[in-house]
C-alpha cells in the first residue's frame, strides 16, 4: 500500500519547506518572510487576568454563566465575551465579573446544605390547615 | 485525537504507584461512579489533574493550529457564500480554542504556560494539521471529514468527569455541528460539479486518508492502556472504537457521492467492524515528531503571533491586576 498512496514527503514543495518555510502555499505566510527557529520564551510570569461571563438570552430572563474570557479593562472583556459567547442564537445582554471579585464556598462544604430538603417546615405543602377546621365546624354545630 | 490520552509505559507505572490519600481517592472515584462531575475546586488525584491538564491543552492548541490550514483560503474562497462561512468556520475555532484553554487554565496551568510550552514543543497539537491544505477542495475535505471526526471523539469527550471540559465540549459540538455541514455541502458541490471539480476532490481524499486514519491514534494492539484513566472517565473510547464509528458514519457519505477512497482493502466485515490496509505508522510517528510537511511552518507561525503581539500585551498589562485561577 506503500507505494500506491500519494505520499506527502515526495512532494516537490515540501524539499523547499525544510530549506526554508518561505515558500508556504499561504500568501500571507510567505509575505511575512518567517524563519523557523528560537523565539524569545513566552512571558510566563505575566498574565491578562480572566472574567467570569454571564449571558442573558432573552430580556426578562436571568444571566447565566457560560464561561471565562482574558482581559485587561472591562470593556475589552465585554468585547472578549461578545465574540465569544454572542456567536450564536440570541443575546439579550452580558455581565463580565473579574474572577477575583467572586466570593464563592469551597466545594467541600456542600454537606451545609445537606439537610435543606429535610426541612419541610418551609414548604407550602408542609402547612395542612382542611382537617382542623372541618373538626372545628362540626364541634360548633353540636 | 484531539484530546491525546495515549500515554507512555513510564506513565502507566508511574500512575499506578503515584500515593494518594485511600479515603479521598475512593469518595474521588464513587462520585465518578454515580457519573457525578469533578469541578475546579474539588479535591482530585495529582496523575488526573496532570493527564487532563494535557489532553485539553492539546485540544486547545489543536483548534488554534487547525484554524491555520483553513485560514489560508479565505483570500481565496471561491466565491461570497463560502468566503463568509469559511470566516465563521475560522473564528468558531479561535474561540473554541479560549473556551479549552480557560477549562484548562481551571486546574491551575495558566494559558501562558501553554502557549510557551506549545512554542517550545513540548506541548503537541493534532498531526492533521500538520498537512497542507493545497486546493479549495481540501477546504471541502477538512470542513467534512476532519471535523467530522474531531465531532466523533469530542461527543464521546463530553461524557467524560471533569465539569468545566465537558460544558466546554457541549458549546464546542453544537457549533462544529454548522461546520461539518457546510463541509458536506462544499464536498457535495465539488462531487456533483464538473468533471476537474470532480478530480479536484479525489485528489483531496486520496491525500487526507491516511492523516484521517492517523488522527485518533495509534491502533489499541499497540498503544499503553490506562485503566485507570478509563475508570476516572477521562479516557472514554478506544483509538480503535473512534476510528471504527468515524468510518461507518463517514464512508457511505463519500460513496454516495461516487468519490473512492485510495484503498481497496477498505470495507465492513462480518462483524461491522471497518477494516483497511496499514496507514503507514512509521509515518504517523514521524510527522508527530517535527518531520511533517507544515510543522515548521505552523509553529513559525505562531512564534510571529506571539512576537508581533507582545508590545500590545504589555501595554495592557497592569502592574496591580492580581491574577487568580479562573472559576470554571
Amino acid at each position: 500500500m506503500k507505494n500506491t498512496l500519494p505520499h506527502w514527503h515526495n512532494l516537490p514543495f515540501l524539499e523547499d519547506l525544510k530549506i526554508s518555510i518561505m515558500n508556504s502555499l499561504d500568501p500571507r505566510v510567505k509575505r511575512l518572510h518567517l524563519k523557523s527557529g528560537e523565539t524569545e520564551p513566552v512571558h510566563t510570569n505575566t498574565h491578562l487576568v480572566t472574567w467570569e461571563v454571564f449571558h442573558q438570552d432573552k430580556r426578562g430572563k436571568q444571566h447565566v454563566h457560560v464561561g471565562v474570557v482574558h482581559a485587561s479593562s472591562p470593556e475589552m472583556a465585554l468585547i472578549m465575551a461578545k465574540e465569544a459567547f454572542g456567536r450564536r442564537g440570541k443575546t439579550a445582554n452580558l455581565w463580565v465579573v473579574k474572577t477575583s471579585d467572586v466570593f464563592t464556598f469551597q466545594s467541600e462544604d456542600e454537606d451545609m446544605f445537606e439537610t435543606t430538603p429535610e426541612k419541610t417546615f418551609r414548604d407550602p405543602a408542609f402547612y395542612k390547615v382542611r382537617d382542623r377546621i372541618e373538626k372545628f365546624q362540626k364541634q360548633q354545630l353540636q | 485525537m484531539y484530546g491525546n490520552t495515549n500515554i507512555t509505559e513510564e506513565e502507566a507505572k508511574r500512575m499506578n504507584s503515584v500515593e494518594e490519600d485511600p479515603i479521598k481517592l475512593a469518595a474521588f472515584e464513587e462520585r465518578i461512579a454515580r457519573g457525578e462531575k469533578i469541578e475546579p475546586g474539588d479535591w482530585m488525584p495529582k496523575e488526573y489533574r496532570k493527564q487532563l491538564i494535557r489532553m485539553i491543552e492539546q485540544h486547545a492548541h489543536s483548534e488554534i493550529v487547525g484554524a491555520l490550514p483553513e485560514g489560508t483560503w479565505i483570500t481565496r474562497a471561491p466565491n461570497f457564500r463560502r468566503k463568509l462561512a469559511l470566516i465563521a468556520k475560522v473564528q468558531d475555532e479561535i474561540g473554541h480554542g479560549q473556551l479549552l484553554y480557560s477549562a484548562a487554565e481551571t486546574l491551575g496551568k495558566t494559558r501562558e504556560q501553554m502557549l510557551e510550552d506549545l512554542l517550545n514543543g513540548k506541548s503537541k497539537y493534532s498531526n492533521i494539521f500538520n498537512y497542507p491544505a493545497e486546493t479549495w477542495a481540501d477546504v471541502a475535505v477538512i470542513g467534512f471529514l476532519v471535523d467530522g471526526a474531531a465531532i466523533v471523539n469530542q461527543v464521546i469527550n463530553s461524557k467524560g468527569s471533569y465539569g468545566p471540559y465537558c460544558r466546554a465540549l457541549e458549546r464546542i459540538c453544537y457549533e462544529e455541528s454548522f461546520h461539518l455541514k457546510q463541509g458536506h455541502d462544499n464536498v457535495v458541490y465539488l462531487a456533483t460539479g464538473t468533471k476537474r471539480q470532480r478530480a479536484m476532490l479525489q485528489d483531496a481524499i486520496n491525500r487526507w486518508y491516511r492523516p484521517l486514519l492517523h488522527f485518533f491514534g495509534p491502533p489499541d494492539r499497540t498503544s499503553q492502556h490506562s485503566e485507570k484513566l478509563m475508570k476516572w472517565k477521562v479516557k472514554l473510547a478506544s483509538n480503535d472504537d473512534m476510528r471504527n464509528q468515524f468510518l461507518d458514519q463517514y464512508v457511505p457519505k463519500i460513496w454516495e457521492l461516487g468519490i473512492t477512497f485510495p484503498d481497496p482493502n477498505l470495507k465492513k466485515n462480518d462483524e461491522n467492524i471497518w477494516e483497511f490496509s496499514d496507514p503507514d505508522w512509521e509515518e504517523f510517528k514521524r510527522v508527530i515528531n517535527g518531520d511533517g510537511p507544515c510543522n515548521a511552518e505552523r509553529l513559525a507561525v505562531r512564534k510571529y503571533a506571539e512576537e508581533a503581539g507582545r508590545w500590545v500585551r504589555n501595554a495592557l498589562m497592569s502592574k496591580n491586576e492580581k491574577y487568580v485561577t479562573p472559576l470554571a
